[in-house]
């Protein structure tokens, strides 16, 4: 498959990380930003070909990890009501609430749909005129012109009976928060590269410059992602801080300009609470004035919501990349993919469900055994 | 959004080619009297379900049906089909409903022999499409070899059910000498499948959510008595376990049988066919292809020596051209699915929790 299985070729992975050892003369920690990234490392165990010393941290770049429960509890409170379609991309159907999930309210009766584009709310929006449709428009900057392209649409064909419950959150406050963090302890960021493909990288120079530390825009395939790691580790070696793109195929600098334009039009920066991290300024978008009336906390007055987070969860410790998942004490025993106590658990992007869900928690000699065992097999 | 695009599919399926045996200036769709125990049910019986599986056991329209079977051990199965939409690339809920019991049947290691088919239809649902998923089970039937030789039809009230559901039940004979089961699974054993994995999964998607690829995907439903048949003939005992790798995927059937055998099994990734199509369209929507349904693929665990002739009987057949050896059964790590990945790192690979759900981005 073009641009796909050209990204996956062991033995130039192979390559690629053995000159990873070759220029690896110290320790390094470097995060990579995005759930996707996380994903695609655990999955084909990118983090196993580093060298010993290059740690890996799991950033907060999953946006069904950070939405705060106070949202989700919102969501569930609108889905439920009567005469409303709620429209979701499916990973948020399992995510739950304070005392349930969409799955549950679905079950009930309320009207939950999984959609694929924000466009196909509006479209059911306006196939269905004497119901309001909501679409629950989460994410980060690559999800976001979509759905401003929604409610933008909405306002032309004057639909009045579309709303978004909008959380969109902002990687470059999010990567300031966590250098500002006392204790923090990463060196270098792999930067999301579905995010840039949309922003360009054009917000991070200062940042590095800020900061002093490397940022490598960096794609999801294994290949691009030993390719950024191995970038980001030559300028730490060499004491550089610059920002470079290892994704040129898909990213560049000034971005996608047409989306930041509209971006610019139909959201406004704002305060976001951040689900395990906390409110950081300026960290996310809400729509602007001028598209207000299509927010659907506005248009429904939820009053009430009193949430609760689980007492032993600890995945703003994870998201922070402050502890790996295994270290929480409820990793695996009270907490798993079936009953997640915190986000991170839920999303197949979260850094909990991907350690759960690939075996991160069986021992490391069970698993050598196995692989030794299996590339002794003749494969027919 | 699924509501409006099942609608679309209806109208699109092409019916010219089909002359409807009922009086349908009557009837153009089922009304409640098709299921009760009157002149209308009698019609659809007459003009539909006994001309579309005529057979002995059929005619005589008794309470049951009475059979006549070899001596030695029966299998049995069931399963209900509530697929939306009921017609899809490849297929439609008709073949489903007849290959599922069959191949049920044949991975237990019987020869399929006769089923029953019960009806569940929605008042108002056209009957054009009820005669469409007859001939459709009739002709799966006789591909299959096996009758249809009892049935049953409800009317619901519009509203209470989703156009059509069929259920069938099926019995088979087990052949002498052959004893697979789940639980028989051994260190050692190879383990093949018999063609492109997710095929099923990904077509039922791309029309259910009205997502357009650039090639259709059909789904691969088929009836597999046939090819399996060939197997045994071919390996006999050598053959410990099969099965359909249907909802859940390549992934929960391995998990089963991993389970169910107190073994390990480890695959290689490289090795699973899978379409480009397919592949694509889980890249798309972030899905993993071990996790999607078949309906025409099954899973064997055979004693390693076997496995070369298993391959090569497997890819003779027109069902099996794809057919590969995918890995082999551990002692280590029991009850757990290990994949090797391209990069050289081991996974593992969990059953599924519920549906697999599209990503966010």
């Amino acid at each position: 498959m073009k641009y796909l299985t050209e990204f996956r070729n062991g033995e130039i992975a192979q390559r690629m990380a053995r000159e990873i050892h070759q220029v690896a003369t110290r320790p390094w920690k470097i995060m990579e930003v995005c759930g996707g990234q996380t994903h695609s490392i655990i999955r084909n165990g990118i983090d196993q070909m580093l060298p010993a010393g290059i740690e890996m941290i799991h950033g907060p770049g999953c946006p069904v990890c950070v939405t705060p429960l106070e949202l989700i509890d919102r969501a569930l409170a609108i889905a439920a009501q009567p005469g409303v379609i709620f429209c979701s991309f499916g990973d948020m159907l399992r995510v739950p609430g304070t005392d349930r999930d969409l799955f549950q309210v679905k079950g009930a009766g309320g009207d939950v749909r999984v959609v694929y584009s924000p466009l196909d709310a509006v479209d059911l929006a306006a196939k269905n005129p004497d119901k309001q449709v909501v679409f629950f428009g989460v994410g980060f900057e690559t999800t976001a012109p979509a759905n401003a392209m929604s409610v933008h649409l909405a306002k032309r064909r004057g639909l009045t009976n579309f709303s978004l419950l909008v959380s969109h959150v902002l990687v470059p406050p999010a990567i300031e928060a966590i250098l500002n963090s006392p204790g923090n302890t990463v060196q270098g960021f792999l930067l999301a590269g579905h995010v840039c493909s949309v922003m360009g990288y054009w917000e991070y120079p200062p940042l590095a410059g800020k900061y002093k530390i490397p940022l490598v825009v960096t794609g999801f395939e294994p290949l691009d992602l030993l390719d950024g790691i191995r970038r980001c580790v030559l300028q730490l070696e060499a004491g550089k801080h610059e920002v470079e793109n290892a994704y040129e195929r898909v990213v560049t600098f000034d971005g996608n300009q047409a989306a930041q334009k509209l971006l610019a039009e139909v959201f406004e920066v704002t305060d976001r609470a951040w689900r395990g991290i906390g409110v950081i300024p300026r960290s996310g978008w809400r729509l602007s004035e001028a598209y207000r009336e299509f927010d659907a906390e506005e248009r429904f007055h939820i009053a009430g919501i009193h949430t609760e987070e689980s007492p032993l969860c600890r995945a703003g410790d994870v998201l922070r990349g402050a502890i790996k998942p295994a270290e929480c004490s409820a990793f695996g025993k009270q907490c798993t993919p079936r009953h997640p106590l915190g986000a991170t658990m839920v999303s197949s992007e979260g850094a909990c469900a991907a350690y759960y869900n690939y075996g991160r928690f069986i021992s490391a000699e069970e698993l050598a055994g196995a692989g030794a065992a299996l590339s002794g097999a003749a494969h027919g | 959004m699924a509501e409006i695009v099942k609608e679309e599919e209806r109208a699109a399926v092409d019916f010219n080619n089909w002359s409807c045996p009922l009086p349908l200036a009557d009837y153009p769709t089922i009304v409640m009297g098709h299921g009760g125990g009157g002149k209308l049910g009698n019609e659809l019986v007459e003009h539909l379900f006994l001309p579309a599986f005529r057979n002995a056991a059929l005619e005589n329209l008794g309470d049951a049906a009475v059979l006549d079977l070899p001596a030695g051990r029966l299998a049995m199965s069931t399963d209900s089909f509530v697929v939306q939409p009921l017609f899809f690339p490849g297929g439609s809920i008709g073949e489903l409903a007849v290959n599922g019991t069959v191949n049920d049947l044949a991975v237990s290691g019987a020869e399929p022999k006769y089923l029953s088919a019960s009806f569940i239809l929605e008042e108002g649902f056209p009957l054009n499409q009820l005669a469409a998923i007859v001939t459709a089970m009739a002709a799966a039937a006789a591909t299959a070899g096996v009758q249809i030789v009892t049935g049953d039809t409800k009317v619901v009230e519009r509203g209470h059910g989703d156009g059509c559901y069929i259920n069938t039940a099926g019995v088979g004979a087990l052949r002498p000498g052959i004893n697979v089961g789940p639980h028989r699974a051994q260190a050692g054993d190879a383990i093949l499948v018999s063609g492109t994995i997710g095929d099923h999964g990904m077509a039922i998607m791309s029309v259910r959510e009205g997502l357009e690829f650039e090639s259709q995907i059909r789904s691969d439903c088929a009836a597999l008595n046939g090819l399996i048949a060939d197997v045994l003939a071919a390996v006999g005992p050598a053959v410990h376990a099969m099965r359909d790798p249907t909802r859940g995927g390549l992934a929960s059937t391995l998990n089963e049988i991993a389970g169910s055998s107190g073994v390990g099994v480890e695959i290689d990734e490289m090795a699973l066919p899978v379409r480009e199509e397919v592949r694509s369209a889980c890249e798309l929507l972030g899905l993993d292809p071990v996790y999607v349904a078949n309906e025409g693929k099954v899973v064997f665990f055979v004693a390693p020596e076997a496995a070369p002739d298993v391959l090569r009987v497997l890819r003779a057949h027109p069902l099996g051209r794809n057919a590969a050896r995918i890995g082999h059964v551990t002692a280590q790590h029991p009850r757990m699915l290990v994949a090797r990945t391209a990069m050289g790192a081991n996974r593992v690979i969990p059953t599924q929790i519920g549906e697999q759900l599209p990503r966010i981005c």
